[in-house]
């Protein structure tokens, strides 16, 4: 597959009377790793729901396997996942049933498998905990239990290593370069020091986009 | 983990709406029903300002006969405000709003389901009070039948409409009183429409267009409410 899954043309958003971006364009190809770096309040959140549609206030063109984003909307986002840095989590509700809410709008998934993800990320035994009594790590944890279980093939990760230990990271880490030799597409914003073969990155604050 | 090539997927293979409706709707349901005291306080405001009004102004069945269906109204109504704020706020703050919004399935049927189970946690149990307050609050059995009624039709409407606010002012610190003041105009129809009911019903008058207007107003913001609230949460959602 050579074609870009979301493409980027001449970017700009202003938020506050401050231009954040401008003249950013740039490809996310399938079976690669995007990272979106730059200095606190620099827009990495704001790009990325951009690139999510939770965010409006821009102007250039998105383009979503080739086509104008705005016409295809359920393609789009049946085929996106987003995770934000408010984890999409109901802190009264267990893991398991955070995650069978979640999965609910998009495909059906057993029980098991969604107990076997939670298991995956260090959560087993927490299954039947409310998620308010467990820790802002073990929180993100669960939202990032979707990632064992998703099939878009695009993911847009904000902040994702916020909160999690250095065992974790590393998973993550894995996670991420697996996915991309599977063929899915991965943006990441961090400021964790994210170092992958074949990574591309993009700067903000500069608004270059390099390829490594 | 998935072995097969990750591929994008056909729209036609992604799930059901009446099935990612129902989740939604049952994970409000269940959300509500771990924290109890938000369950009860609509309803506790409910009972305690119908049963202040005879304390407070006159005891009298003369008075209470009169004004009973109109105090319960405005009491339903006040509370179904109360509550309002609930609809998105939590959902906002969490984050599970986010990923409402970037469910496939049209927006505007989730944030109905959404809407539903806030009248079913709201509305419905007001309505199975109402006979209890209506014989505190001296009103004849046939007054209390139609008053049941048209809270039933009314108070559906009031989350439906209602829902529209509670999106609009989601990115606002301070939301409730422009919440009042956005919503509170166009509760007035209902109030008036459903308090004209009963008095009907009590003067012995056909009330057959009354609960035929009031069932128009169910039907328009059945239909145009959703559409709405979910414009309005891609507002917020974009402001934040």
């Amino acid at each position: 597959m050579s074609e870009p899954l979301l493409q980027a043309v001449n970017l700009q958003c202003e938020r506050d009377e401050r231009i954040l971006f401008r003249d950013l364009s740039f490809s996310v190809m399938p079976g690669t790793v995007t990272r979106v770096e730059g200095p606190n309040g620099s827009g990495k959140t704001t790009l990325l729901r951009i690139l999510a549609g939770l965010n409006d206030a821009w102007s250039g063109d998105l383009y979503w396997c080739g086509q104008p984003r705005a016409g295809q909307r359920e393609s789009f986002l049946r085929n996106m996942l987003y995770l934000g840095h408010r984890p999409g989590i109901k802190p009264l509700l267990t893991p398991l049933e955070n995650l069978r809410a979640l999965m609910a709008g998009r495909r059906p998934v057993s029980d098991e498998v969604l107990s076997r993800a939670l298991e995956g990320t260090g959560l087993a035994g927490f299954q039947k905990v409310p998620c308010r009594n467990l820790s802002a790590g073990q929180q993100r944890r669960v939202a990032l239990a979707r990632l064992l279980v998703a099939d878009e093939p695009l993911w847009l990760l904000d902040e994702v290593f916020t909160a999690i230990d250095s065992d974790g990271v590393k998973a993550i880490e894995a996670l991420l370069q697996q996915r991309a030799a599977e063929g899915g597409a991965v943006v990441v914003t961090t400021h964790h020091n994210l170092q992958l073969p074949g990574m591309q990155r993009i700067v903000l604050g500069g608004g270059q986009v390099d390829d490594e | 983990m998935t072995s097969n090539p990750v591929r994008v997927q056909p729209v036609n293979e992604s799930i059901g709406v009446a099935a990612a409706m129902k989740a939604v709707f049952m994970r409000d349901i269940k959300v509500a029903f771990r924290q109890r005291q938000d369950l009860l306080n609509p309803l506790l405001f409910f009972v305690m300002v119908v049963t202040l009004f005879p304390l407070g102004v006159s005891p009298e069945v003369s008075f209470l006969r009169e004004s009973g269906a109109g105090i319960l109204w405005v009491a339903a109504l006040l509370s179904v405000l109360l509550s309002l704020d609930h609809l998105f706020r939590h959902d906002f703050d969490d984050g599970t709003l986010e990923q409402l919004v970037l469910q496939p399935q049209p927006l505007f049927l989730l944030v109905l389901a959404k809407t539903l189970a806030h009248w079913m946690l709201t509305g419905l149990p007001l309505v199975i009070l109402t006979p209890v307050l209506g014989v505190m609050v001296h009103q004849p059995g046939n007054s209390i039948g139609i008053l049941c009624l048209t809270l039933l039709i009314g108070t559906p409407v009031l989350s439906l409409i209602g829902s529209i606010g509670a999106a609009l002012t989601l990115g606002l610190r301070s939301a409730g009183v422009l919440l009042s003041l956005l919503i509170i105009p166009l509760y007035i129809p209902v109030l008036i429409f459903g308090t004209g009911t009963v008095a009907a019903a009590s003067e012995g008058a056909p009330v057959g267009a009354y609960l035929a207007l009031m069932g128009a107003f169910l039907v328009l913001a059945l239909t145009l409410a959703p559409f709405a609230s979910a414009s309005a949460l891609k507002i917020s959602m974009s402001n934040s």
